[in-house]
């Protein structure tokens, strides 16, 4: 309910939408325009070519793989700390709130510089486990941990605050009749969920595919091999290689559209079951 | 059944079940992920004392990429706090062709990844790039500079303020406006009186959050920043170079030093709206 309806502008109000639009048009259309000219200036051909490059292929896998993984692991957290958070009522509650929204004040290269302390050369746990012969820094399985610091909070940030407004009368209600844990979770409170669920996936997929600064730090950029999809646009472009470069980042930007698109679609149609901070 | 009561709780009893295995396995997956790590930035700068720590943190070139990082994440905050306002009110107040379109591509910048706006960014405002070549007759570049880190910063965080905002100026009763002009307030002072106080809360609170994101900033700064020592370089920048002659003590240093400078930030931040809404209460 919009307690002020949009007006017809007039006057000084046209103003204000030309400096609006024009400043709207500079700092995020025009960015995003420029990625597209840049990857067609030399023609559909060439454009094309970049993703014939083996190691492009091989960058496009490997974020794939990294977001298969960091997204689910994120989302299970996401469920099971909102499950806990909402359902109940115990001491500390304020104090796992507040850690659980840690990550989103990190910054991308502290994130990544975290997991080297921890198992790089000269890190805490590294020496030992370089003598069991396991690697986890320039590896994927790095990349894997940069990512999900990064993208911890998404998921349980929708889930939250919108399982804390349905309060728990449903499920409790199910209990009483005789229902199991499985059964209440799956045909009572998963439904009421569910599209807060998506949106909260769709946008920790979306930070998981393009994170750059923290899987900078763990991947060592060996081509071909711990080189994600940024990783590679920051290759070709340093390689002066502009075209390829803009290739593979309008790949990037075209997941950025989708999913805006999406994320849209289900502040529209869901509204009613999203969390209060995702409805405008 | 009397005694249990008795007994201090840290929990209310239930009937719902999972209780133990979903915080469980909370507890257990933020540990791992987030508190084991940071424990280990807390921990490492100590390893040549506090004298080592203290070296790294007052070098000239350390501070010099942090003055960097904190006045351009400052100024471009303060700008898009005007900006973001006015893009907020005309998304808001008035019905205009692609307005809802505009209105989905406030968000952009939450999910493009920072390396392609970072090389985009850097082509525009290059010295013969589309915007960068408005200026180079001027004799004034802005990529490679920390002119072009500050642009990179305010596209980087105008989402947070329209964000923050829109949902106020939504909820803004339309008739204290109108109430405000029917009994003679000219523009200005209706802005100022009424509309003003009425913002300023979320105001702050999407500057704060522009802010913070943009003081580590990293993937969108890099590819314009030119990155030359103590004039274009950010601060995260100097924890790669540290890592990269693998002096982790000197690389913990500088993010903690980071972490410290922000979280007392953002402190101040909050204390002065904390004042102001006090102020605005009398």
């Amino acid at each position: 309910m919009r307690a002020s309806a949009p007006a017809k502008p007039s006057g000084l109000a046209w103003l204000v939408i030309g400096v609006g639009v024009g400043w709207l048009a500079l700092t995020i259309l025009l960015p995003l325009v420029s990625v597209f000219v840049e990857a067609f200036r030399k023609g559909v051909s060439v454009y094309l070519e970049a993703f014939k490059d083996p190691d492009a292929l091989a960058a496009i896998k490997l974020t794939l793989q990294v977001a298969a993984l960091a997204v689910p692991l994120n989302a299970l957290f996401g469920l099971s700390a909102a499950w806990a958070i909402t359902k109940f009522e115990f001491r500390g509650k304020g104090l796992l709130l507040t850690l659980i929204d840690i990550p989103f004040s990190l910054s991308p290269v502290i994130s990544g510089l975290v997991w080297v302390l921890l198992f790089g050369a000269n890190g805490w746990f590294g020496p030992t486990l370089d003598q069991w012969g396991v690697r986890i820094i320039f590896t994927y399985t790095g990349i894997l941990l940069a990512t999900i610091l990064v993208t911890f909070p998404f998921v349980a940030r929708e889930l939250i605050p919108l399982m804390q407004e349905q309060g728990t009368d449903e499920e409790t209600a199910a209990v009483t009749l005789g229902a199991g844990a499985r059964h209440t979770f799956f045909w009572v409170t998963l439904p009421n969920i569910a599209w807060a669920l998506a949106y909260g996936v769709l946008l920790c997929n979306a930070r998981a595919m393009g994170e750059f600064g923290a899987v900078s730090v763990v991947s060592g950029h060996i081509r071909g091999l711990t080189d994600t999809m940024p990783l590679h646009v920051e290759v070709l472009y340093n390689d002066y290689n502009f075209v390829a470069a803009f290739a593979v980042a309008s790949l990037l930007a075209g997941l950025a559209l989708v999913t805006l698109v999406l994320k849209t679609v289900l502040e529209w149609r869901f509204s009613g079951e999203l969390a209060r901070s995702a409805r405008h | 059944m009397t005694a249990p009561n008795l007994r201090w709780r840290w929990r209310e009893p239930s009937v719902l079940p999972g209780f133990g295995p979903a915080l469980g396995f909370t507890l257990f997956y933020l540990s791992l992920i987030v508190l084991v790590p940071l424990a280990a930035l807390i921990a490492r700068p100590w390893e040549h004392g506090w004298n080592g720590f203290v070296h790294v943190v007052t070098d000239p070139r350390v501070l010099a990429s942090l003055r960097l990082s904190f006045g351009a994440a400052l100024a471009a905050s303060a700008v898009n706090a005007v900006m973001g306002l006015i893009v907020a009110w005309a998304l808001v107040r008035y019905e205009f062709p692609g307005r809802r379109l505009l209105d989905a591509a406030v968000d952009l910048p939450f999910a493009l990844p920072t390396a392609v706006a970072g090389i985009a960014l850097a082509t525009i405002y290059a010295p013969h790039g589309w915007i960068g070549g408005l200026f180079a007759p001027f004799g004034i570049k802005i990529a490679y500079t920390p002119l072009g880190v500050f642009v990179a910063l305010v596209a980087v965080g105008l989402p947070f303020i329209v964000r923050s905002v829109q949902p106020v100026l939504q909820d803004l009763d339309a008739e204290v406006e109108e109430a405000a002009q029917t009994l003679g307030a000219g523009a200005w002072q209706r802005v100022r009186t009424v509309i003003l106080p009425a913002i300023t809360p979320a105001l702050v609170t999407g500057f704060s959050l522009a802010f913070a994101r943009a003081v580590g900033e990293y993937g969108s700064v890099i590819f314009i920043a030119g990155n030359m020592p103590m004039k274009s370089e950010i601060a995260p920048l100097l924890i790669i170079i540290e890592l990269s002659q693998f002096n982790y003590a000197g690389a913990a240093s500088v993010g903690l030093e980071m972490l410290i400078i922000s979280f007392g930030a953002l402190l101040l931040i909050n204390t002065l709206q904390l004042l102001l809404s006090r102020r605005g209460k009398r």
